[in-house]
């Protein structure tokens, strides 16, 4: 049991932190970013670059996945989606540029970095052993209170900073917003930065542990729209519920369910199903979107 | 009029290119070789160590002069087609290798594409080089396939017999990802490991295949301790995270795997928790790669900028074909004549040291030679390189 909690906990952290930002994106602009999974993976890439290769401090090599990624998603709003958003006011149309941005992404990474699994040495050694009863790496560890901390941080960070509230505001109702003088374009784009940075962060981080590759782009961009399916769309408390709720599911399935196969998954696929059918906005979201 | 001169030199000089290029363009005629396989998504390395093996070879044989079939020297094309580990797509693949008059075709990397395109392959007289075990490709009345690498079934026996008498392993645990390929591999890994009297402690845990965080997966394994943990059909991106949390789980046993590994990807994905680590490679350890062998590395390294250690094995199955079209020209376009050679054909293998044979095997396996005989080289993972454990030949 303690195993299967203290790997929920951390499961759901890191799951939480990288269905932030998509839901952010979401919440601003009413785009589905179908490229969130690649800008978790060039995150990644970004840290293995400098930590792994060029012997940055893991802090700096973390900073530059962050500053990286945000350059890069303020560029591809400023660029490409406030263009389509102009001049277009189908939702398919953003739909389609986040599609084959994931295709581009996947393309540059694959000749900038190639195919194959890139892995960090760790960055702290040794292993947590209560009595076998609980074993718990320390860098997943420190991965995991990292993670808490940066989602209380971006908490805090929508809660009171000027920023913040003005995002809140456009997500809440953009019409209204502007009327009250924010500079809608301005803060789209700060707000689609901050959700790539919030992928870059992650990938960052979590290429300590999983390493990376080219191909997770698409299979985590999936587990970040279930994780938002869950939790309400738009809402960043139910992307954090979200994210815990399938980190906790996927841990006790593992543990429970390992005798009968791979049936974590489909149990939880035919779970969101059922309760998507009963609650189509999920947990926290509202019915009229 | 000097504007005019210029344009009539520009337009002599581009004339004089363009005849001089095709001149050297069509010196030889070009050979067309296809591809399909799988060079996006997370299993891409493997596809992409196939491709990139048949281009780095290609390229060297036409900057050498070409290839001699016959009477003919041949500049050799390599047509490469993505199939996206998607059966459907495979067959695609398959029909456009069809259309451009392609009969050698390398691929496809799983079991599931090799047998979706068997019969767009025996219908337009496609001999074709899968890196898929399912016996049924190999064995009449099925034709047209020809394994490029050993099987699980063959060298997974060879493997636990080893550790059984050298190790003193008497205890095994499979895990395998999701998959037809890592699941059929297991199957045949508790088969093997059974009739050599090993006690199979867990069988039945399975991972999604884009799973990146594996201690859940493996805590219920450990539990069961056994000797050797055995990480069926396991793809070089999943590996080191599989051993990594393995080891830090407190596992002290062996962990293998039958299928063809990186060691720059287990250094950084793993690091010393990797040492010991127990693979099957192709020719490139220090022990019995040719000069030729390390030209072809050397090459591949040059044309990419990395070499994969999964082309050890990659290597061969564009060889193979270009040497069986040398020994009998005839197969060029007609794969009659080509399986007729298989049978008794036989050459020098290029890329191991001494008195290597290419040749076609499998008539133990399936009946019928429709394997080529890579070398069944198991490696051990050492600091960061492979080592040569042992050697042993398929039949």
């Amino acid at each position: 049991m303690e195993q299967i909690l203290a790997n929920g906990i951390y499961l759901g952290a890191q799951y939480a932190m990288i269905a932030l930002g998509l839901t952010l994106i979401f919440a601003l602009m009413n785009v589905l970013n179908f490229a969130h999974g690649q800008m978790y993976v060039l995150g990644g890439f970004v840290t293995y670059t400098f930590y792994g290769q060029l012997g940055w401090p893991f802090v700096l090599a973390l900073l530059a996945s962050c500053i990286t990624l945000a350059v890069l998603g303020a560029l591809i709003e400023r660029f490409l989606f406030a263009p389509v958003i102009r001049r277009s006011s189908r939702e398919e149309s953003t739909m389609l540029l986040a599609a084959g941005l994931a295709f581009l992404f996947d393309a540059i990474i694959l000749l900038v970095f190639g195919e194959k699994q890139r892995g960090v040495p760790k960055i702290v050694d040794g292993v947590f052993n209560w009595d076998f009863r609980l074993i718990m790496p320390y860098d997943r560890i420190l991965i995991c209170i990292l993670a808490i901390l940066s989602i209380v941080s971006f908490i805090l960070f929508m809660q009171y900073s000027k920023t913040g509230r003005a995002l809140r505001a456009l997500a809440q109702d953009r019409t209204a917003a502007q009327l009250m003088g924010v500079n809608v374009a301005r803060y789209s784009m700060i707000g689609f930065a901050l959700g790539a940075m919030l992928a870059g962060l992650v990938g960052g981080l979590l290429v300590t542990i999983t390493g990376v590759n080219l191909g997770m782009g698409g299979p985590t961009s999936i587990k970040a729209f279930m994780m938002v399916m869950i939790g309400g769309a738009g809402v960043i408390s139910g992307a954090i519920a979200g994210g815990i709720i399938l980190g906790f599911l996927e841990a006790i399935g593992l543990a429970v369910l390992s005798q009968y196969g791979d049936i974590t998954y489909l149990l939880i696929f035919v779970s969101l199903m059922i309760f998507l059918a009963i609650r189509p906005q999920g947990l926290m979201g509202k019915p009229w979107g | 009029m000097k504007r005019r001169n210029l344009m009539k030199s520009s337009a002599a000089l581009a004339l004089a290119a363009s005849v001089l290029g095709s001149a050297a363009w069509a010196e030889n005629p070009v050979l067309k070789i296809g591809f399909v396989g799988v060079t996006s998504g997370p299993a891409a390395a493997w596809g992409i160590s196939n491709q990139r093996s048949m281009e780095a070879r290609a390229d060297w044989i036409n900057e050498a002069g070409g290839y001699k079939i016959g009477d003919t020297t041949y500049d050799i094309e390599i047509v490469s087609f993505d199939d996206q580990k998607d059966p459907k797509r495979a067959i695609a693949g398959m029909e456009k290798m069809a259309q451009e008059g392609i009969h050698y075709v390398v691929g496809p990397n799983v079991d599931d594409g090799a047998a979706a395109v068997r019969p767009v392959a025996e219908a337009q007289g496609i001999m074709y080089f899968p890196y898929a075990f399912p016996k049924e490709l190999y064995t009449a009345p099925a034709s047209n396939a020809v394994l490029g690498m050993v099987a699980n079934y063959q060298s997974g026996p060879a493997i636990y017999k080893y550790l059984k008498d050298e190790k003193g392993v008497t205890s095994v645990a499979f895990v395998a990802a999701n998959e037809s390929d890592p699941l059929s591999q297991r199957d045949g890994g508790v088969e093997a490991a059974k009739s050599l009297g090993l006690e199979v402690v867990s069988d039945n845990v399975t991972y999604q295949v884009d799973t990146t965080d594996f201690t859940p997966v493996l805590t219920p394994v450990m539990r069961t301790q056994p000797d050797l943990l055995v990480l069926s059909g396991v793809s070089p991106a999943n590996a080191p995270q599989l051993i990594r949390s393995a080891r830090e789980l407190g596992f002290q046993g062996l962990i293998s795997t039958e299928t063809a590994q990186d060691a720059t990807v287990l250094r950084e994905g793993a690091g010393d928790l990797a040492n010991g680590f127990i693979s099957v490679g192709g020719a490139s350890t220090p022990e019995i790669a040719s000069d030729d062998m390390k030209e072809f590395v050397k090459r591949y390294t040059d044309m990419f900028g990395e070499y994969n250690d999964e082309s050890n094995t990659k290597v061969y199955a564009l060889e193979y074909i270009l040497a069986t079209l040398n020994a009998n020209p005839a197969g060029i376009e007609d794969v009659t004549a080509f399986q007729t050679t298989m049978d008794t054909f036989e050459a020098p293998n290029p890329f191991m040291k001494g008195n290597a044979k290419m040749r076609y095997v499998g008539s133990t396996s399936f009946g019928q030679k429709r394997q080529i005989a890579v070398p069944l080289v198991v490696n051990v993972y050492q600091d960061g390189a492979f080592e040569t454990l042992f050697v042993a030949e398929v039949d």
